[in-house]
Parts: C-alpha cells; structure tokens; sequence
C-alpha cells in the first residue's frame, strides 16, 4: 500500500506517504504539536490527548489525536486552531492540577500559558499514558507490566501485584515516564518506580546482581552513588 | 447425518404442518416469564399452572405457554389468554385455580381484570389497556407468540419464513438493497443506515472470513429490550444474521451477550443447538449451498464493550478498550478481517423486513426513521415497562397515554433518553417527535432506547451526577480527558449537590465538558458530556438554585435540605419510632418535633408518616 496522498495542513496543500500518521506529517513540514503519550520507536496509544488537531470543514469538523490518525486522500487539517488550543490548554490544565510535581508537565503547562488551576489539587504519579507498558512489551520484550481496571480504578502493574517474573529490572519503564522520573531514588524502592510498578525492585537496589544490565535510569541515584 | 430440514420444499411443507395442527376452540394461558416476570413470581404461578393440568377435564381444553416477557412491567406476574387476548395483571398463585376453570369454559373473570384508575371501569382485552393501545408491537409482539425454547413454536408463527424467500431468490444484492430501501437504521443507538453498512461490508472481498456480530452487551443502567427479545425471541436474531450473511457473504457469526443476562444466555443457547439440529444453520442451510455458523461470546459486562472497536477487543479475548477509527470495522475487525456489527434489535427488525417488504415496513415512523423502536419506560411514572412505538410519536403521548402520567399527584418535569450518554428533555418540549434527529437536536440522543421519567421530586443536577458516577466509573480510562475529565466533572457536581458550589465551578463545568466532548476518542467520551451539557441547557435555573441560594428545590440534596414537622402532625409516633438517631420527640397526640443536630436526613420518617405531616424545607 505504498504510495502517496494528497492533503491540507494549515492550508499548506501537501503530498505525504500512505501510512503515516498527522502527527509524522506534521513534524515533517515543520508544525508543532505537543504530545505526552507518544514516543518514537513505540506504537502510537492515543491516550493524553494532548496532540488533538482539527480535522474537516467546519461546521462538520472535528477534533481527533494526530499521533493515531491516519492520513487520508482530501484530509484537510488545522494544528492550532482555535479550538485545538482551547482543548490543548483544557488538557494541560487537568494535568497539572493532578500531577503537579511532573517536570515534562510542568514545562508543557508554561510553554502553553496555562495560569489558572481551578480543579482541586491532587497528587498522582501516573498520567496512564501507557509509555512505560509499551516501552516495556516493544523495546525490552518483557510484557512485565500492563494496565488494569478500568475508569477510575484503572493502574499500571503486574499482573496481581506480585514481582514479576519477566521483568528485567531495565529501568525502560521509569526512563520514558513522564510523570514520575525525576522522583526515582533508591531510598524509597516503593515510588521508585511509576505508579504502576511499585511491586518491582528498581535495578539501583539490585544494582550488584546487574553488572551488565541495560539501564535506562537517566539521573539514577544508586550509580551516583557507586562510582565513588 | 442430515438435518431434517433438508430442502426448501420440506421446510415449507413443514412449516404448513405446523400451521394446521393448531386447534382452533383450545384456549392457551401465556405467562409472562422473561427474567423480570420470573423475578416478580412467574415461577410460582408456572408451577401452580402444571398443577392444574394434571386435571385431564382443563389439560383436554387448556393449554399453558411459557414465554419472554410481554413488557408491562408494572404489573407482572401477568397473565394472557388466547384466543381472545384477556390481560389478566398481578396474578396471584391461589387465583390459578379459578382462573383456569374459567378459561376452560370460556369465560372472563371480571374482578381480576386490569380497572382503569381514571374511569374505573375493567378492562379485558390486552390490546385495549391504554398502554398497549398506541403502541405498534411488530417485535415485542411476537413474544407472547412463541415459546422461546421450541423452534417449532418460531417456525409455526412464520419464523424462518424470510430466510427461505431470500434464499429462493437467491440474490444477495437484493437483500442489501431491500434493508437500505427499507430505510432501517440502527438500534445500537447511532443511528447508522444498516443498508450502508451492509453494503460497504459485501463489497469487502478477496478476505479469509467475514464476520457478522450481535451486540447484546447492553449495559446502559435501565435499558432491558434486547434482554427480553433474546430471552423471548432468540430464533429471529439467528435469522436476521442468517439473512444479513447471505446478504454480505459473511462467513462467521458471533453473538456477544453481556454474562448478566444468564436466561437470555440459555436461551439462545437452545436456539442455537436446535438451529443446527433442524438444519437452519450449519453447512448447506435447508439444502443449499449457502453455510454459516454463529457462536456465543460471553462479556465482562463493562459498558465500553459495548462500544465496537472494544468490543472486537473483547471478543479476541484482550482487554475491551476502544481504538481509533479509521480503520473501521467493517474493513479491518475481529483478527483483522471485515466485521459487521448490529444491534440486537436491529437483527430482529430484519425478518420483518423481508416477509413484509421494504416499501411497507418503511410505511411505519418517519421519513429520516423507519419502523418502530423499543423503549425502557422508567421512573416517577405510572406504567413502567416495555413499550414499542412507531418512529415520529411525541414524547408526551409516551409520557402520559401509554405510561399513564405522573404517579401521587407529583408533575413531571423531564425525560431522560438515550442512557448515561443520553440527555433530559424537559416537558416544555414534550411534543417532540422521537426520531434520531429530533432527539439529537434537542440535545439528547436515542441511544438505545432508555427513557427515564422524572418528576418534581427528582433532582436534575443530581441526576447528572448519577450518570457522570456512572461514565467515570465505566470509562475505559484510556483518554486523559475521559478519564480524568468525568470525574472532574463528576467533582464539580458533588460540590454543587453538597452545598460547595460556586458560580465559577459552573463555567468550567462547561468549558470542561465541551472539552471532553471535543478530544476524546470512542462515543463513550465523545457523548459523556451530554448530562451536563443538556441539563445545564435546560435547568441551568435548578444549578443556580443550589449554587446561590443553597437550596435544592426538588428536595433531594441532602446538604441543602431539612426536615420539619408540620400542623397535620397528629402526634402518632411513628416517624419517632423510625427514626434511627433518636432525633424526633414529642408527646402523644400532640405535634411532634426534629432536632436539626440529629437528623441524618435519611427520610425515613417522611415515608412513615401518613399525614404528610414531615416536610422538606
Ligand atoms: C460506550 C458505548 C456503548 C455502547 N453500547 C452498546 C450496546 O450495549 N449495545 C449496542 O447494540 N450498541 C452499543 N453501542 C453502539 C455500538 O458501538 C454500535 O454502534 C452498534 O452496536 C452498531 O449497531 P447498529 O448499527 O445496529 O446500531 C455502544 C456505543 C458506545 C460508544
Ligand atoms: S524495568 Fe521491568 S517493567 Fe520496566 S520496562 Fe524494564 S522489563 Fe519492563
Ligand atoms: S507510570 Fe509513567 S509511563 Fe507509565 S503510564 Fe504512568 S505516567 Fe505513563
Ligand atoms: S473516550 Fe473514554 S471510553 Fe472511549 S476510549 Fe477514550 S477513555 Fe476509553
Ligand atoms: S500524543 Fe497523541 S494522544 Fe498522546
């Protein structure tokens, strides 16, 4: 099914490849849109929402994540329409009344001007963005973790709780966490790992047993540690 | 081993033979006895009804049919007698006796007949009780035809009768063409052209398989129609997909029914093994080149299954979770290959349409919506029940002919159709005709077919409240903003209930809502805005009342309401002796008063008092 379409983004009339998604067609001609769930090298979720553009004419138009779509012969799309940063903002608002203390959410919020927080503050470490699930099925092979429940009892981890089996102890799924990396520390093997994971030793605790390992953890306290 | 059934002209010769064998001054007793039937005592007056057979005089003249439900709730265990069509409500066992002695030499029994409240008068006959009287039963009928676990009894009452004249046409095209001439949409609650999609899904070609899927997953709180055509009618779903196969060339069919519905599980089980049996479904149905097959695919019950790329999920045995569409189902579903998928009533609208024809069936409703819709009458309303109307009726006629108005006195303020993703319409707007896009106009949805009736005592934001607790709960939580945007939502309508809220909380209620509306990805998310945004259009006055001046007009807000005693208090005690915190006191016979610091507001002691003497002020 290789070939090529034709398209508008932003006005722009433009030829793409089939099969890619607006979200790659897009970055390729050079329009930013922000995203929290999408990482290349993964699958696309469509999960934060944050990446929804315009799609259509008006009054039909609609609102639908880029980084899911496929693009289509006539699409015709707008990235940063009005009514794409009303949503935009609306998202980002949502998550930093939930999940605060993030440094990626945080950035996101003051890139998009957001000065309000009228919802009630919480404290989660989990957006479910489904990064850490997919790094872990796609890149390290393990399908250690995965989601759970549904609606408001919806979580990330093994299956029952126990320690999995299968997990490598890579540290991927902390690595591509957007909520959670800057408050993984060894002292604290229980949050160490996002949300979900909290039944897994991350691998600073095990650290002697994995010489070799893989390890993702970027700023990684424990490797700070062992090096003097 | 060949199935009976084995050619056309022995299917026909049979169905003839099924025909004659009916006799004509034998009197059946039909009971009632779909799942709500059993659970209001249809068991016990089935049992009391073989006892009175063994009685060889009644067996000789009487005959007992066990069927689905027959839709007045209300008034179940009930019972109806053929040929003549006595509705007999609220049957009590000790009343059986009687009854079937009467029956046998043909008489009525007049004191046991549903009297009309309003004129007082009794009245016999099933199809003259105001409920049924305007409604047009062309599927929930033929429940009380048929015995749901005998083929027999379906083919005798014309069933398969469609399948063989499409197949001795044999032209699947026409098939297609007669369903998208027939003007049928679905039932599932879009409203999507069925031809259409039957048309997209023929064209599909050069794939392994093919699927057809029933959706039976029916999990909006209150809605119960497709329950009571699978458990009342399970052979004409098999045939509708039998003929909607041949139509598509669809090669596997799968029926996805929600683990809650255990008898409608069993009976279509039945259907399904004397299906095979006889030779309607298998390889070389009656005789012909034309082979299909269904199979059973339990749900976990979640509501989002319901939705159909989770319900493909489901039915390939992964989480039920939505995915984006494009690709849609009907190019790319179950393992990858085309998929079809209708609704329950759908399928049964199906059989109809072939025996009757495309040009007659569409004679029935409206122009932009044929046929009739099967709707779940519910809340502050008299006659509660199944009732199927034509396409086009008001919603007033709904309301107070067939559900027979307000129950004590009370005045209804609103509906509430199309299920938690649905909307309110108030009764300012109650000659609206029912059809997708009415209903869609003004702010609601048919969805597939709830309709819940309230009343000054119903309070509307808590009604959204209900519903919001009900898709925050229910929500897949893949979406950020369903997830996280319903229980938003559903925070902000805790405050207000509970005597938090502020003016602003209201204007991001909505900025939120249209957000949650706008970003999200399957119809879940896309229509859980719906009970806010359709309440705030209509009731925003009932917002403000709460959020100003801190009052709950409907009474319901425990935060925002207290009880008092008034002057009709005739000192009795009874609602001191049912109150659970010990906050009423008073002496006999003198007026009763509530510690305001006690009460809990559980209301007990308002449903106690039979002098209205407890008021909520
Ligand atoms: C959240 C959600 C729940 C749904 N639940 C049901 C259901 O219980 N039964 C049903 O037939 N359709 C349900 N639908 C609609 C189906 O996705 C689909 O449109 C329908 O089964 C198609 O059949 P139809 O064309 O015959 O209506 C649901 C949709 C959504 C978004
Ligand atoms: S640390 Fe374990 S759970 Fe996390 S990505 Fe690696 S293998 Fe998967
Ligand atoms: S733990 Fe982190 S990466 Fe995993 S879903 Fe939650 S926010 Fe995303
Ligand atoms: S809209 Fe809601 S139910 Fe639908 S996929 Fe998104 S989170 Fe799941
Ligand atoms: S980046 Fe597209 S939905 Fe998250």
């Amino acid at each position: 099914m290789n070939g090529s379409i034709h398209m508008t983004l932003n006005g722009l009339e433009v030829s793409v490849e089939t099969g890619m998604t607006i979200l790659d067609a897009a970055r390729f001609f050079g329009f930013p849109i922000p995203t929290l769930c999408h990482m290349e090298g993964l699958s696309p979720y469509g999960a934060c929402r944050l990446c929804v553009v315009e799609i259509g004419d008006a009054p039909q138009s609609k609102l639908v994540s880029s980084c899911t779509y496929p693009v289509e012969e006539g699409l015709i799309v707008r990235t940063a329409s009005a009514r794409v940063l009303r949503a935009r903002k609306m998202i980002l608002e949502l998550l930093l009344a939930s999940c605060p203390q993030s440094k990626v959410i945080q950035d996101l919020a003051s890139e998009h001007d957001i000065r309000q927080q009228r919802f009630r503050q919480e404290h989660e470490d989990c957006i479910l963005c489904g990064l850490c699930v997919r790094m872990c099925e796609e890149q390290m092979m393990a399908k250690a973790i995965g989601f759970r429940g549904r609606g408001e009892k919806r979580s990330i981890g093994t299956p029952f709780d126990i320690h999995s089996e299968v997990c490598r102890l890579c540290g991927g799924c902390i690595y591509v966490c957007p909520a959670c990396q800057l408050r993984c520390t060894y002292t604290e093997p229980d949050k160490a790992i996002c949300g979900g994971c909290v039944n897994i030793s991350p691998p600073c605790v095990e650290k002697d047993s994995y010489d070799d390992m893989m390890c993702y953890m970027a700023p990684c306290v424990a490797c700070e540690i062992k090096k003097d | 081993m060949t199935p009976p059934l084995n050619s056309l002209e022995v299917f026909k010769t049979f169905q003839q033979h099924l025909a004659n064998g009916r006799k004509a001054d034998h009197r059946t007793i039909v009971v009632s006895a779909g799942a709500c039937g059993l659970a209001s005592g249809a068991q016990k007056l089935i049992e009391a009804l073989q006892a009175e057979m063994h009685d060889e005089d009644s067996a000789a003249r009487v005959a007992v049919r066990v069927t689905g439900c027959h839709g007045f709730c209300e008034l179940e265990p009930s019972l109806l007698v053929e040929p003549e069509g006595t509705f007999y409500p609220r049957v009590a066992v000790k009343q059986v006796s009687r009854l079937v002695k009467a029956v046998a030499c043909g008489e009525v029994i007049n004191d046991l007949l549903w009297t009309d409240p309003d004129t007082g008068k009794s009245v016999a006959r099933m199809e003259d009780l105001p409920f049924y009287s305007k409604q047009v039963r062309k599927i929930m009928g033929r429940n009380e035809k048929i015995d749901p676990v005998r083929v027999e009894s379906y083919i005798e009452n014309g069933g398969y009768a469609a399948l063989v004249k499409v197949l001795e046409r044999g032209d699947p095209g026409w098939v297609v063409e007669e369903v998208a001439r027939s003007g049928l949409r679905g039932r599932g609650g879009a409203g999507f052209p069925t031809g259409v999609k039957w048309r997209l899904l023929a064209k599909q070609s050069g794939r392994e398989h093919k699927f057809l899927v029933c959706n039976a997953d029916e999990g909006d709180p209150g809605a119960y129609m497709d329950r009571s055509i699978l458990e009342g009618n399970p052979h004409c779903i098999l045939e509708g997909m039998l003929i909607g196969a041949y139509a598509t060339g669809a090669t596997q069919g799968i029926l996805y029914i929600r683990n809650e519905y255990p008898l409608a599980i069993a009976h279509v089980r039945t259907a399904l093994e004397q299906a095979y049996e006889q030779g309607v479904l298998g390889n070389h149905i009656l005789g012909t080149e034309f082979c299909f097959d269904i199979q059973i695919v339990q749900g976990a019950g979640a509501f989002v299954c319901g939705e159909e790329t989770a319900l493909i999920r489901s039915i390939e045995g992964k989480m039920g979770e939505p995915r984006q569409r494009p690709p849609f189902p009907i190019e790319q579903g179950i393992h990858g290959e085309p998929t079809g998928i209708n609704n329950v009533e759908t399928w049964a609208n199906i059989p109809l349409i072939i025996l009757e024809g495309a040009e007659n069936y569409a004679g029935t409703g409206t122009s932009g919506s044929a046929g009739t819709k099967v709707f779940s009458l519910v809340g502050k309303i008299k006659n509660t029940g199944l009732v199927e109307v034509p396409m086009g009726i008001t919603i007033r006629e709904i309301v107070y002919d067939i559900g027979g108005g307000a129950v004590d006195g009370a005045s209804i303020k609103a509906v509430q159709t199309g299920g938690p993703s649905g909307g309110c319409i108030p009764v300012s707007r109650f000659d609206l005709p029912i059809d997708y896009d009415s209903l869609a106009k003004a702010g609601s949805i048919m969805g597939s077919g709830g309709m819940i009736v309230m009343d000054n005592h119903t309070c509307i934001v808590d009604v959204a409240k209900y519903f919001m607790g009900f898709l925050k709960d229910e929500s897949c939580g893949k979406c950020y903003t369903c997830r996280k945007g319903t229980q938003r939502m559903y925070e902000i309508l805790e405050d207000i209930t509970e005597g938090r809220g502020r003016k602003e909380q209201l204007e991001l209620l909505e900025e939120l809502a249209l957000v949650v509306k706008d970003t999200t990805m399957c119809g879940l998310g896309q229509t859980a805005a719906n009970p806010v945004l359709s309440t705030l259009r209509y009731f925003r006055e009932e917002y403000l009342e709460h959020i100003k001046n801190g009052q709950c007009p409907a009474g319901v807000c425990k935060a925002l309401i207290s009880y008092s005693i008034n002057e009709h208090c005739t000192g009795c005690g009874v609602c001191a002796s049912n109150c659970p915190t010990e906050a009423i006191a008073g002496e006999r016979k003198e007026r009763h008063s509530i510690d305001a610091s006690k009460c809990i507001k559980c209301g007990n002691c308002r449903s106690a008092c039979k002098f209205n003497a407890v008021e909520v002020v």
